[in-house]
């Protein structure tokens, strides 16, 4: 099955008088790790709430597979997978109940929603905490259970904003490389939100948000080649203290 | 989506609100709690105070117990609804409610899902007071424990109707005190759940009119004749009107971007 793509063209979006989003287009590369850099404050959280329709589109369009998201909304959310910047689970339930949740949510039976957790956390490495009670997990073990979730009803296109915010460098090691994996093995086009450099690899195609504009996308290797800079770093650094976007 | 896909979700939300509920066990207590020392203590006070004439549904002299128990059973029902508000607030500003929002099913049918779940766990509370009260020696015919269970099923699903209405008007968490004081209190003090409205009217016309007005009164008779095995036809309109009302205002009211804004966007 060929990845799915996602394009964003010309979306802007205002809170009051404040623009949070200033005419963004970019297009994600499909079956790909697509890592969306910006400081925070960047517009980062503002561009996942229009993707995943919490908010409305006031300007622009959003693209799945070439159609827009708001012709078939509900297909589009089940073609979804996101993993919020806060945690999301709730810390009274099990790891299953909360699992069992998100599956019926999305229509699923009881029995594929536990067939499919136990795969995921079995590849997650959490086979063994089904029936602990959310609130016993640490950050990172959480973190995975959001991971879990959201591959829960098979999405094609999985989102994560800030999604190792807050761990040791072990576990966001950890939780960037199991991502990364599902590229490869599923063919999932994953969109991945962060402020931490050493989490992009150079080969990434990397978009570069800030103050709500996009300043610079393309492949690390590529864009540091055509700005003569030393590094992802270096670029970065320069472009979010200038705010000019590259050529 | 098929019909199974909607039964699915339909399932997993009630199955969440059931799990949440088997958390929360001094829920339970205090929701018994509440009207058993109303039904225990306030009525032994107000028996002899109060003496109440034969009114319909009741074909002679009764006891101030026997009959509160019926707006009692309302008021379970009654902090159920707000309780839902409650927990649809917090599900809001903890987060969780996005959990809900990305769901692909119509929001229509998630808030109805809801709806029933939190008429199913106040209706398990209202069977357990009826059980208590029985021993404490209110009893009604065993047939309209049975015939009651429609009215309760409506009279919950109408209040849980104003709670997920309140729920998209409240902005914060700490709101919900107000919730208290201006909507639970005044919709039980001035209904018939504690006393009969022709009582009412010879201390005040005002108040009267007021409580007519109420639909908590008209629910609380609904469930009152229902419990004897009549049906009055009245309540009944009275009560599917104003759930049917609510719960249109509920889903309508109910608003995505504001359950997105309430959470920092901080990236």
């Amino acid at each position: 099955m060929a990845a799915s793509s996602l394009e964003i063209q010309s979306v802007t979006h205002r809170y009051g008088t404040r623009v949070a989003l200033n005419d963004v287009s970019l297009r994600l590369q499909p079956g790909r790790f697509n890592a969306l850099l910006g400081p925070n404050g960047a517009g980062k959280s503002t561009l996942f709430a229009l993707l995943t329709r919490l908010y409305r589109v006031q300007q622009g369009h959003i693209l799945f597979n070439g159609v827009s998201i708001d012709r078939h909304p509900r297909r589009w959310l089940a073609q979804l997978g996101v993993v919020f910047q806060q945690s999301t689970l709730d810390l009274d339930l099990t790891v299953l109940q909360n699992l069992e949740y998100h599956g019926a949510l999305h229509g699923l039976s009881t029995r594929t929603i536990r067939e499919r957790s136990a795969r995921e956390l079995e590849w997650l490495g959490l086979a063994d905490r089904l029936r602990d009670r959310v609130r016993s997990l640490n950050g990172g073990h959480r973190r995975r259970v959001e991971i879990a979730r959201a591959l829960l009803h098979a999405p094609s296109i999985l989102l994560l904003d800030e999604a190792s915010a807050g761990l040791d460098v072990a576990s966001r090691r950890a939780i960037n490389n199991a991502v990364r994996t599902l590229c490869h093995e599923r063919g999932l086009t994953v969109l991945w939100a962060t402020h931490l450099l050493e989490e992009v690899q150079p080969e990434d195609p990397v978009i570069i948000l800030h103050r709500g504009q996009v300043l610079a996308q393309g492949s690390g290797h590529a864009l540091c080649e055509a700005e003569q800079d030393p590094s992802l770093g270096a670029l970065f650094e320069r472009l979010t203290a200038t705010g000019e976007a590259s050529a | 989506m098929s019909p199974i896909h909607y039964l699915h979700a339909f399932t997993g939300v009630v199955k969440r609100e059931f799990w949440r509920f088997i958390q929360q066990r001094s829920r339970f207590l205090s929701a018994l709690v509440r009207p058993l020392l109303w039904l225990v203590v306030f009525a032994a006070g107000f028996r002899a105070a109060l003496g109440v004439a034969i009114i319909p549904p009741y074909e002679t002299y009764i006891t101030y117990e026997t009959y509160i128990a019926p707006g009692l059973c309302c008021m379970i029902l009654l902090f159920n609804g707000m309780q839902s508000s409650l927990s649809m607030v917090y599900d809001r500003e903890m987060g969780s409610m996005k959990v809900l929002l990305m769901s692909p099913m119509p929001r229509s049918w998630l808030l109805i899902s809801k709806l029933m779940a939190i008429a199913l766990i106040s209706l398990l509370q209202v069977y357990a007071f009826l059980a208590i009260a029985w021993i404490a020696g209110v009893e009604p015919p065993l047939l309209g424990l049975i015939t009651v269970l429609p009215a309760l099923v409506l009279v919950a699903l109408l209040l849980g109707a104003i709670g997920l209405f309140l729920s998209a008007r409240i902005r914060q968490l700490e709101n919900f005190a107000g919730v208290m004081n201006f909507v639970i209190f005044p919709m039980f003090f001035l209904s018939s759940a504690l006393y009969p409205l022709w009582k009412m009217r010879e201390s005040s016309e005002w108040l009267y009119w007021i409580c007519q007005y109420n639909p908590f009164t008209h629910a609380v008779e609904l469930v009152r004749f229902a419990l004897y095995q009549q049906l009055n036809l009245e309540a009944l309109a009275i009560t599917l009107g104003c759930t049917t009302l609510f719960a249109l205002l509920a889903i309508l009211s109910f608003n995505p971007e504001r359950s997105a804004r309430t959470m920092p966007a901080r990236g």
